[in-house]
């Protein structure tokens, strides 16, 4: 019997490593010996299925999330879920949290000088459509201050959640803003050594989804590791 | 990420030998990370996974997803019940030991770490092919340790760094 056909590893610089020491934090959570190379097998070729009984329509919507409507400008964020081979990823659950416009999170550690806002909690997840397609309503997230290094502020961002189609494809990242001045200045979006991989993670103003008296459209697309070969049969 | 939080991972009705697994998540200088999330996903207690690339011959359990997301608490540790998984296909048509594959979390990880859980006593565990991939004195991280006072009771822990570091993989 032939072996499984795994997903491919990611290129040399395009993903961050583990310790990356501007990024404080890193320093004690990261291993300090190589990690082990792990051919794909049947555990890693599969992985979680969810389907859309667990995902509740207005989970996609933030912004309709409680009784009054959050504070801020509000955005949507569309793309695709593809893999590097520009095949769809189908059916995935992506899963998103951020802070509220004034840059806070409704978490107990986040203790930042800045208003809650009772009408916004932040996290939101959704289905992609039989075209790898997803779309979410929010509020544009606020910068704010955290202690990593003198005078550190982190660039508006997203977190995005994603599982793919197996365990070897799950992927959290951070989505950005086009134009932030502080992307230059932040420790975790310059993780990522290859620029051009860096830049991926910047979403794309879109007028196309961007709606007249209603929201600013954001594009941001993910792509996941891509399959090695067909898979194999038996 | 917590309305998926999940750390139990069989019902009621789901055959297999019941385990609970818990330990703590412990970085470079030993204390216990109270941010980080697991992730695990294993196979039913015949060794099939609920997902449709599962092509062995073996029935798959309605109602056993195999998923799990457990986060950690303000000491660093983590407990979770479920079923012990059975053997699955590995490289060249053999079966691996029984295993439970590990997603890990936290603030501070750019990128998630991969590892799994073996289970003790196991003799499988002798000739499957991770485990074989790493230098002996390492293997042990990978594998449960038997609590005293419950069989099926098992301690696993994370450590991110150090002398004991856990094996993480390149997945």
């Amino acid at each position: 019997m032939a072996n499984f056909a795994g997903y491919r590893r990611p290129y040399p610089g395009s993903q961050p490593n583990h310790l990356h020491p501007p990024y404080v934090s890193s320093m004690k959570r990261s291993p300090s010996k190589p990690l082990i190379y792990l051919p794909h097998t049947l555990s890693e070729i599969t992985g979680p299925v969810f389907d859309a009984s667990k995902i509740d329509v207005e989970a996609c919507d933030l912004t309709r999330q409680h009784k009054g409507e959050p504070l801020g400008e509000r955005i949507t964020v569309s793309g695709r879920v593809l893999d590097e081979n520009g095949r769809a990823v189908p059916h995935t659950l992506i899963e998103i949290w951020q802070a509220n416009a004034a840059g806070r999170y409704l978490h107990k550690v986040d203790q930042h000088n800045a208003p809650l806002d009772p009408n916004f909690t932040g996290c939101g997840r959704a289905l992609t459509d039989g075209e790898g397609r997803y779309r979410f309503t929010t509020i544009r997230p606020g910068e704010y201050p955290w202690r990593n290094h003198y005078n550190a502020w982190r660039p508006a961002h997203i977190h995005f959640s994603v599982f793919g189609p197996a365990f070897a494809t799950r992927l959290v990242t951070q989505m950005y803003f086009p134009g932030d001045p502080l992307l230059a200045y932040d420790p975790i979006f310059n993780c990522t050594a290859d620029e051009k991989a860096r830049n991926r993670l910047i979403s794309i103003f879109d007028w196309e989804t961007t709606e007249p008296d209603e929201w600013l459209g954001y594009k941001f697309d993910i792509v996941l590791s891509g399959r090695l070969s067909t898979p194999w049969e038996k | 990420m917590n309305w998926l939080y999940q750390d139990e991972l069989a019902g009621p009705g789901v055959a297999g030998e019941r385990i609970a697994i818990a330990g703590r998540i412990l970085d470079a200088d030993g204390q216990g990370i109270p941010d980080a999330v697991l992730e695990l996903w294993q196979a039913n207690a015949q060794g099939k996974y609920a997902h449709p690339e599962d092509q062995q011959e073996k029935s798959a359990h309605p109602g056993f997803q195999g998923f799990g997301r457990v986060p950690t608490t303000e000491d660093g540790s983590f407990r979770f019940t479920t079923i012990k998984p059975g053997a699955v296909l590995g490289p060249d048509g053999k079966l691996q030991a029984p295993h439970i594959v590990v997603s890990v979390f936290m603030r501070g990880l750019l990128r998630r770490l991969v590892t799994r859980i073996y289970f003790p006593d196991e003799p499988a565990n002798a000739a499957d092919f991770a485990l074989n991939l790493v230098e002996p004195g390492r293997r042990g991280t990978l594998v449960a340790k038997r609590t005293t006072e419950h069989v099926g009771n098992l301690e696993w822990n994370v450590v991110i760094q150090g002398p004991d570091e856990t094996v993480f993989f390149d997945c």
